[in-house]
């Protein structure tokens, strides 16, 4: 199924993320049929040669490499407590970035990586750090950098909660929103490949693959929910919460689209 | 204190093309603190020094219309691999930083 009416809510049973992503990758297939992952995660600098070879250019000594050693600084600083970041996560959080948003089947919701972070740093008390802005985005730019080439890989397992919260991204998704009517998927899905106004519209597969991403309209790297919002108050839209379950679940949908993908992150955007 | 230089130099055809970026925040003393509602004071780098294995090769007036975290590239003709390749900065309130780098 690919478009949902508002309104028409699924039962647990009738949710099936591996159909759907099934179906989408049919669907992107068809329409961009020269498309291998690469492409895909290059998004819209396939439209123009130009402008991918200025960010080839760009990535030989990409803007985001001081976020990434100050990330990596701050990772490996120890907590008041003597503790480290790296005894909260998988792995010691080397090569896990590409896992996430994960389903916390304990709290019953989706976690993404800020939460993982912001919870290590409460379990050893330390405040949490901004979402969108600061030092959890170098963070997040470092251990991005450690999972760059592996597969996204976002799960949804078979708990109604973990079905529900993907469904919920999902609805979000194709929800219309603010005064044009504009769902995240007229422009993404329908209209890839094509314009609005200047910009050159990405096909949704292959977006979150590059998050977080250095955009030089922030001269930062943010995580991808501060686009989700950008986007929104763009067209006029009030953004749900940023960290908030909304946020989080749509997060959790967007992301598993670009499943398989390898993640190319930090990355570089206008 | 965190290094503020990250550099990279690679030798391309008889030039080395040297990339590098420096952690700055580059207020031009126009730009409004949104809690104090003042303005935030002038704070950027005037002067980048490039040097060549000990011998300034470039010398960069940069100022308050250069942006946050200035990316600079310049080419050194005549460089060839193991060269060192060194930068120094210093900004309008006298605070300093460098950098340094091999050819590859």
């Amino acid at each position: 199924m690919l478009l949902l009416d508002i309104g028409c809510t699924a039962a647990a049973a009738d949710v099936d993320p591996d159909a759907d992503l099934k179906a989408y990758r049919a669907y992107f297939k068809e329409r961009f049929p020269h498309y291998g992952p690469e492409e895909f995660n290059l998004g819209m600098y396939n439209y123009n040669d130009d402008k991918r070879a200025q960010w080839e250019a760009i990535m030989e000594f990409p803007p985001f490499g001081m976020a990434v050693d100050r990330g990596e600084q701050l990772f490996n600083t120890p907590f008041n407590n003597g503790k480290t970041y790296a005894g909260c996560l998988d792995q010691g959080g080397i090569g896990i970035a590409h896992s996430y948003p994960r389903f916390d089947s304990k709290t019953g919701k989706v976690k993404t990586l800020s939460m993982e972070i912001n919870d290590c740093r409460k379990k050893n008390g330390e405040k949490p750090l901004k979402l969108l802005k600061g030092d959890l985005t170098k963070i997040l730019a470092y251990l991005a950098e450690t999972s760059r080439g592996k597969p996204i890989s976002i799960t949804v397992p078979d708990d109604p909660r973990a079905l529900a919260a993907y469904e919920d991204g999902k609805r979000n998704y194709f929800t219309r929103r603010g005064p044009w009517g504009f769902a995240c998927f007229n422009c993404h899905w329908e209209s890839a490949g094509k314009r609005i106004g200047p910009s050159e519209l990405s096909p949704a597969m292959g977006q979150a693959s590059n998050f977080p991403s250095y955009r030089s309209k922030w001269g930062a790297v943010g995580p991808i929910q501060r686009r989700y919002k950008g986007c929104m108050l763009n067209y006029g839209a009030k953004p749900p919460k940023v960290g908030g379950t909304s946020m989080n679940n749509l997060e959790y949908f967007h992301r598993r689209l670009s499943n398989g993908l390898p993640s190319n992150a930090p990355n570089n955007r206008p | 204190m965190a290094n503020t230089v990250k550099m990279l130099a690679k030798l391309g055809d008889g030039v080395a093309v040297v990339k590098l970026l420096i952690s700055h925040p580059m207020e031009t003393g126009n730009r409004i603190d949104e809690k104090t509602n003042k303005k935030v004071p002038e704070h950027f780098i005037e002067v980048v020094d490039c040097q060549h294995n000990g011998e300034t090769v470039l010398t960069a007036h940069l100022g308050a219309s250069i942006s946050k975290n200035p990316y600079l590239s310049f080419e050194i003709t005549g460089a060839i691999k193991g060269d060192t390749v060194e930068i120094s900065w210093v900004d309008n309130k006298g605070v300093s930083g460098s950098g340094k780098t091999k050819v590859k």
